[in-house]
């Protein structure tokens, strides 16, 4: 996020895109209800009838993966009517011009002609955000997950700038960070392309700066991404693989594919605090504890990094990630020694890594601090761009719509999106051990009532949902909460593991997987 | 910048922001006004007057938690008034309250128990009809039990302004006053969505934790203040511990989330004791996994990993990391996959 997260109380116009805030982040969630309930104006763009929709003061319900049309439709109203942020995007605007042509083309009427939202209500939307004096867009992956994702974030990111809302507080863009610590494993360069802070791995200069920290000879080219790996063990190229709290099985897109891919491996170590699906294809399993058995750090969405604290001992073998790779980094001939543990691992990551340049055990006692913090005695980050832009201009991307990689047809009629509901979490391998369990057991796909009729399904029917690429069993529930031909699935259910229907097409960019749509087809079982 | 006022509590000037009430102002030069329906963050009702305070020059004495400062106020927060007032609001309290302290699962942890030693109530006078309600149990993650229940309104007020679920309601009048859900119906049949954030504002034991009925007083858990294991807002939250074992979650207000919890934070941590967790290291053996040793598995592997080393070098290895493991375990993940198996092939479910 550039701003933080209780920013959104201060700001005048909220812009939720793509974001179920109220199940998958609640208390993000909770923060967009206050604002709403303190007489801000809150805009939803959500094909389906989300919680926030009933705070709403505008709903955009726009098609599956139309987000551009909409935004670039939303950035050619703000224009045409002299909403934009003249003064910021003559200082901080790089490529204006060429945006400007570029979103010419988005009439309202052409935008809804794409998205199936009036061209009236685009209108009023773009309205409201851009005569806000201050105004935020929260996404998350609903913006991310689709072959046109990084583009998506990118007109995004041009509607900001357009308005001036950045670099402010109560502004900016707030992507939302579905996992604990998905941004820290970010920041910590769990990533082909860097090391930590962003740091890139093919720049001569930082490749000498890790090349003398570690005392040794580094690979110079960037990695593989995920969907990269599994396509690369198909081909042979890969050979072995460490995965460490990870259960692609059932996260990642096709899982057919996934798993004739780890089948194919020569040697598989996964790492993990129960045997997941995944773990199951391993030759070697590690029993790690959970994050309430070590010391250590995760860092939120807002940037913000806090500390994790050891509130009970491990009773059985297991032991922390930390220091399993320590054992098997010393077992392969290194000599590895963080006697001081995860505090002395954070005193090595400040040294090399700029964004956490000032962080330690001892200043996080008395509570989280925000990224950038380059030394010391720096406060930590509030807001990103304060003083402008990390690039020196703010730069407009022109982008284009494109309809996602496979959209419904005669024989895969219905549009499948997938994601998350309220009482479980991913893949369900803790929340599913919980008490959560309780309040469902099951996965509930959601189908419109017309799309019900026509397939002569009643609400808790056990239908199969097919797609070109597997099968799954699953329960309906009959709900106007989703438009007529696209239904929704969570992928948190092993009996019911939706990425056996998603596609695997990815963003050409950034390779994120196209989860949100993909066509199927709905029997009901035994039909 | 909002301009300071001089307030004079007890004797002592202090010089505080001119929009502070009375009872901020004291809270922030350690001067401890009791509260049982103030809770920061929520409107401020001034509906159980414990906080009352003898302001110099007013009539009435006045609640702290809503009267706003001014420069030059004269306050006293335990003159006789005040201490005798709130004696009266605690005799009135005890009258119909079931006082069976000593299994008391707040006991020890009760503000109303707090005050009553505080202002040494013991007793009190108005003696006649007790309320005596069932227990009710109809979910699965905590109790209310209305003999209890003090009546504050913070549960009706968390849940209507923080998470807008708006489950709690006052119904009937006077005595018969009760909080409870419209028509009285179970919790999982309206529309509450298990956060639990009305039990960690409850002062008293009308609404308690399933998990921790039986466990231990009070004074016997031990708190530890972490960050939630599920989404990326990063929740602050305190971890109830007693014989190495987690039995409930209270609030914590360090973080963002300001003491805010959802289901999953409150109720979702119990997967740690879970019986399926993996606890010692497992070797496939004819496509069976078989127990082994730290030292025999992690020889093992890395006897393989210097064979695909060396046969095809980095290239042919990758690594997933976990959004789920810490900052300093992802750093030595990608340290050991660049440093040890010589590749960049790392990534992590940041796309998923």
């Amino acid at each position: 996020m550039t701003n933080s997260m209780n920013e959104i109380l201060e700001t005048d116009v909220m812009f939720a895109i793509g974001t179920n805030t109220t199940e998958a982040h609640p208390v993000t969630g909770y923060r967009i209800k206050q604002a709403v309930r303190n007489g801000k104006k809150l805009i939803v763009a959500d094909p389906r009838k989300i919680e926030l929709v009933k705070y709403a003061d505008l709903w955009l319900c726009h098609r599956p993966g139309t987000d551009i049309a909409l935004l670039n439709g939303l950035a050619h109203v703000i224009l045409r009517d002299g909403l934009w942020d003249e003064e910021f995007v003559n200082e901080h605007g790089e490529g204006f011009e060429e945006f400007k042509s570029a979103v010419e083309k988005y009439t309202p009427e052409r935008a809804a002609e794409i998205t199936g939202v009036d061209a009236e209500l685009i209108e009023q939307a773009a309205h409201m955000y851009g005569s806000a004096e201050k105004a935020t867009i929260i996404y998350a992956m609903g913006i991310t997950q689709h072959t046109t994702g990084t583009n998506n974030v990118m007109a995004i990111a041009n509607l900001s700038i357009l308005t001036g809302n950045v670099g402010k507080r109560g502004t900016g863009v707030a992507p939302l960070r579905g996992q604990n610590n998905v941004q820290g494993a970010c920041d910590m360069g769990c990533l082909p392309n860097y090391y930590a802070s962003y740091q890139k791995v093919d720049d001569k200069e930082i490749n000498n700066k890790f090349e003398q920290a570690w005392n040794v000879a580094l690979p110079k080219e960037p990695g593989l991404t995920v969907t990269e790996m599994i396509d690369s063990v198909y081909r042979g190229k890969l050979k072995g693989m460490y995965i460490m709290g990870e259960n692609p099985m059932l996260s990642d897109p096709d899982s057919n594919k996934v798993k004739k891919s780890l089948q194919a491996l020569e040697f598989l170590v996964v790492q993990d605090i129960f045997l997941t699906e995944t773990a199951r294809f391993a030759e070697v399993v590690l029993p790690a504890v959970t994050s309430v058995e070590k010391e250590g750090t995760f860092t939120n969405t807002e940037r913000r990094i806090q500390r994790v604290r050891q509130a009970i001992k491990t009773e059985s073998e297991a032991k922390p990630d930390w220091q399993i790779i320590i054992d098997l980094a010393n077992k392969m001939n290194y000599s590895w020694e963080y006697p001081g543990g995860p505090e002395q691992v954070m005193e090595e990551i400040a040294k090399l890594s700029p964004l956490y340049g000032g962080i330690s055990y001892s200043r996080l006692e008395k509570g989280g601090i925000q990224w950038p913090c380059p030394t010391r005695n720096h406060p930590g980050t509030m807001y990103l761009h304060a003083d402008g832009f990390t690039r020196d201009k703010g730069k407009f991307h022109s982008v284009e719509y494109l309809p996602p990689a496979e959209e419904p047809d005669e024989e895969y009629p219905l549009m499948l999106s997938t994601g998350r509901m309220l009482y479980h979490f991913h893949t369900g391998t803790m929340s599913r051990r919980s008490q959560m369990e309780e309040l469902r057991s099951e996965e509930l796909m959601m189908m419109h009532p017309a799309d019900a009729r026509e397939n002569s399904i009643k609400d808790e029917d056990r239908v199969q949902v097919e797609s070109r690429r597997g099968k799954v069993s699953t329960k309906v529930q009959v709900t106007d909460h989703v438009p007529m031909g696209v239904v929704f699935m969570t992928f948190h259910y092993r009996e019911t593991p939706t990425n056996n229907l998603t596609i695997a097409a990815v963003d050409p960019i950034c390779k994120i997987p196209e989860l949100k749509v993909c066509a199927v087809r709905v029997n009901k079982a035994g039909a | 910048m909002v301009d300071k006022v001089k307030v004079n509590i007890n004797g002592n000037d202090y010089f505080v922001p001119e929009n502070y009430t009375i009872l901020k102002a004291a809270e922030e030069n350690g001067i401890d006004i009791p509260t049982l329906c103030y809770e920061e963050g929520l409107p401020i009702t001034g509906a159980c007057r414990m906080c009352v305070v003898e302001v110099r020059g007013a009539r009435k004495l006045m609640a702290a938690c809503a009267t706003q400062v001014s420069d030059g106020m004269e306050v006293l927060t335990e003159s006789e008034r005040v201490v005798e007032a709130r004696r009266e609001i605690l005799r009135l309290l005890i009258a119909n309250h079931d006082l069976r302290c000593l299994t008391c699962e707040r006991n020890g942890d009760c503000r109303l128990q707090d005050y009553c030693y505080r202002y040494k109530v013991e007793d009190t006078p108005y003696k006649g009809e007790v309320k005596d309600f069932k227990i009710i149990t109809d979910n699965p993650f905590f109790i209310r039990d209305y003999s209890k229940c003090i009546k504050c309104g913070k549960c009706v007020s968390i849940c209507a302004e923080v998470n807008g679920a708006h489950v709690y309601e006052f119904i009937n009048r006077g005595f018969d006053t009760k909080v409870t859900s419209a028509f009285d119906d179970p919790l999982p049949e309206t529309t509450c969505t298990f956060c639990g954030m009305c039990i960690n504002v409850c002062p008293v034991a009308a609404l308690v934790e399933k998990s921790t009925l039986w466990k231990g007083r009070p004074w016997e858990v031990k708190k530890v203040t972490t960050t939630c294991s599920y989404c990326g807002v990063g929740c602050q939250l305190k971890l109830k511990v007693k014989d190495n074992t987690i039995i409930g979650v209270a609030a914590d207000k360090s973080g963002s989330n300001l003491g805010h919890l959802c289901s999953k934070g409150q109720f979702g941590w119990d997967y740690v004791h879970s019986k399926d967790r993996l606890t010692h290291p497992l070797i496939k053996r004819e496509g069976e996994f078989v127990r082994v040793t730290w030292e025999e598995a992690l020889n093992y592997i890395a006897g393989r990993f210097k064979d695909i080393l060396s046969q095809w070098g980095g290239r042919a290895l990758a690594g997933l990391s976990s959004a789920k493991c810490t900052n300093e375990e992802n750093y030595l993940f990608q340290k050991f996959m660049r440093v040890v198996l010589q590749t960049n092939n790392i990534d992590h479910c940041a796309r998923l």
